[in-house]
């Protein structure tokens, strides 16, 4: 075995992705770096050296369209050998690829390519790589915007390739090579129309330096396995599941998101199959990993190898982990290997990690102090016994200790650090953050006050462990996806009967499944036709609340859980004329019982 | 078993279980998954139902709306294999 050392890059002279990548294959050809899984059809296993030679095709093909090193090459990608090469491709041109979601059966079409519209508008991609069925919809997206060429991937993945020997890569040849460790080499954007508004721009170095921190915050070594089903458009299936282990060399294998959510069991076979140590979730997986698979699909099963699960990206509930544990603890599945992060695409990843070299923490605090006085006031064993029908708690799980290079500061709303064990907005320095916003300053400026990153995460600090209670904006946080409110309430508002700003959505969390659900609260107008009868009534409510729910899971990657049909003038405004959601959320609450 | 209450248990699960509006009818031909009515994470909800209440396994690679996308197509497949 052989720790991943502490200056993994800079020790050996990496200044960018092109030169890991060649530095892999010239010292690594032939280990299998990735092996893809697949319901339908054959697995696949790559070694360096097909990695290369695949993701050089997608290189050629940009090179012959004439795209520039430094423009923008938006990846539309299903999950598998194209996605991976099409990405390296692009960055062993020195181009700047994105990954897009790409359109599923339930996706309305015109919804999808508004959304893609406005991302052309704003980050001006120079190419499209998608697959051959989706060409014509990119192609009318396109049209008149910046795009100058889309590329199929079935073309370029049979193209005739002349397979280049390693010492004929040039930097001639390879406009990567050259890049300067600050230039920008992907962009990460978050769901929604709102969301592709903001390109997170990261850095060679950046990316490099969140390795550095992270591997050893990880105490990754050479023989770990990282197994993952996660997205490549979200920072934690793009960095933990994807670009750190074949930046360091550590073998993974990858499902797709599609087959995981029809069969999660796929994930804990592959996991004894491959010896896999290392694996990321979001909180509601592990409800869903717990509550959806049936005992007889994990017979024979061995989880042994597993030394870390780490809950990341969504809000933690220590309820979760509770029952992940007692699914899989008669597989081998070890408790020690529960563990948390705290994680944000605008740190590259990892802001924080728990649980690797001693058990997660759990702080049980007085609930009351903690929404009343913004305090985390530690119940003790005791004190919870003697006065238990008195205090209600709340058991907070630990995000862990900051990684090296990141630092954590707790600010109250008028901007003044905070001491230990008081809530308030998480904000942080480190040497990975953003590049910034793309094309989007007037964000970036927001966003960043005097080189800190302001999270709009609450947040406290105890015993230099960060604790994450809630959120400041208004993102809903359901399945691992963060989603803008007003992007679900933009499409409810196109049903017939329902009028913009005068609906509400809202998360609330619901610990059955481990997320929130979202609820769409819309006011409509009383019948106007003096004939109609409660029944008419009650079929016109089901046929509003039903299309809501269909725009919304059409047009947004996610579902209601409920739309909650009111009277006029029921939500509760503010002083602007705003919906006030959290005023609306309680009023729900309290309606509702 | 009928097909007609084939039917009527599924249309039942899927308003009252999933959808938590169990005064919602749906009609035996309207589109379940690609209409976006059950999303992705519910498919698995439903193959564990079939199973449970009818006694027929589906495939995970058989939840999506080519191998069926209606109540009546989905009792169907169930009629089919129960027999």
């Amino acid at each position: 075995m052989s720790h991943i050392p502490e200056h993994y890059f800079s020790t050996q002279g990496l200044g960018n992705f092109t030169q890991v990548l060649l530095r892999a294959r010239q010292e690594s050809a032939q280990q299998v770096c990735l092996h893809l899984l697949s319901s339908h059809g054959q697995d696949l296993s790559l070694t360096y050296e097909d990695l290369l030679q695949r993701s050089l095709r997608y290189t050629r093909a940009l090179v012959k369209q004439g795209i520039q090193s430094d423009e923008v090459v938006i990846i539309i990608l299903p999950h598998g050998e194209d996605l991976v090469a099409s990405f390296f491709g692009t960055i062993l041109h020195g181009a700047i690829p994105s990954i897009m979601p790409y359109l599923t059966e339930k996706l309305q079409a015109d919804q999808y390519l508004s959304a893609l519209q406005a991302l052309f508008a704003i980050t001006r991609p120079a190419g499209v790589i998608t697959y051959a069925d989706f060409e014509e919809q990119v192609r009318i997206a396109s049209a008149g915007g910046p795009v100058r060429e889309v590329f199929v991937a079935e073309e370029i993945h049979s193209s005739q390739f002349q397979e280049k020997p390693a010492v004929a890569l040039s930097s001639r040849e390879l406009k990567g090579l050259d890049r300067p460790p600050a230039s920008i080499v992907l962009l990460q954007h978050s769901s929604g129309t709102t969301g592709l508004q903001k390109g997170v721009a990261l850095s060679h170095q950046a990316v490099f330096n969140q390795l550095e921190s992270y591997s050893q915050a990880l105490q990754l070594d050479t023989r770990d396995v990282i197994v993952s089903w996660l997205p490549l458009y979200h920072d934690m299936g793009l960095i933990a599941g994807f670009i750190l282990p074949l930046l360091l060399r550590i073998p993974l294998v990858l499902l797709s998101p599609f087959d995981w959510v029809r069969a999660p069991q796929r994930l804990f076979h592959a996991i004894h199959r491959f010896r896999g140590t290392l694996c990321w979730l979001p909180n509601f997986a592990y409800n869903f990993c717990a509550q959806k698979i049936r005992d007889r699909d994990l017979e024979s099963l061995d989880l042994t190898s597993l030394r870390a699960v780490i809950n990341c990206s969504e809000p933690m509930h220590w309820k979760s982990h509770e029952q992940f544990y007692k699914k899989f603890q008669p597989y081998g599945f070890r408790e020690t290997a529960l563990s948390t992060s705290y994680a944000m695409a605008e740190n590259v990843f990892a802001v924080t990690q728990g649980g690797i070299d001693n058990n997660v923490t759990v702080d049980t605090i007085d609930q009351q102090a903690m929404i009343g006085t913004q305090k985390a006031l530690p119940v003790t064993e005791l004190s919870s016994e003697t006065k238990s029908e008195a205090v209600p708690v709340v058991k907070m799980l630990s995000a862990g200790r900051p990684i090296a290079g990141t630092r954590i500061r707790i600010l109250s709303s008028e901007g003044q650090e905070l001491p230990d064990r008081q809530i308030g907005e998480i904000t942080l320095q480190s040497n990975c953050l953003l590049t910034g916003y793309f094309h989007r300053p007037d964000l970036t400026e927001k966003a960043l006050i005097n080189g800190w990153y302001l999270t709009g995460d609450l947040g406290y600090l105890a015993n230099g462990e960060l604790f994450v209670t809630g959120r400041k904006k208004d993102l809903i946080s359901v399945g691992g996806k963060n989603i803008y409110p007003q992007d679900i309430e933009t499409l409810a508002s196109e049903v017939d009967g329902i009028h913009p700003g005068r609906i509400v959505a809202i998360g609330i969390f619901n610990e059955d499944i481990g997320t929130e659900d979202i609820v769409l609260i819309a006011e409509i107008d009383d019948d106007t036709d003096c004939f109609s009868t409660e029944e008419t009534e009650l079929i016109r409510h089901e046929r509003i609340a039903r299309e809501i729910r269909q725009r919304v899971t059409q047009g947004s990657e996610v579902a209601l859980r409920q739309v909650y049909l009111v009277k006029r003038n029921w939500l509760i405004k503010t002083s602007s004329g705003k919906i006030a959601r959290s005023a609306n959320k309680a009023k729900y609450l309290e309606e509702i019982g | 078993m009928m097909h007609t209450d084939i039917i009527q248990g599924l249309s039942g699960y899927i308003s009252g279980q999933i959808l938590k509006q169990p005064g919602l009818l749906i009609n035996p031909d309207d589109a379940l998954i690609s209409s976006g009515l059950i999303d992705s994470f519910h498919l698995v909800d439903l193959a564990l139902f079939v199973e449970d209440a009818f006694g027929v396994r589906l495939d995970d690679t058989e939840l999506n709306a080519g191998t069926f996308d209606t109540l009546s197509q989905l009792a169907e497949l169930i009629h089919q294999r129960a027999a």
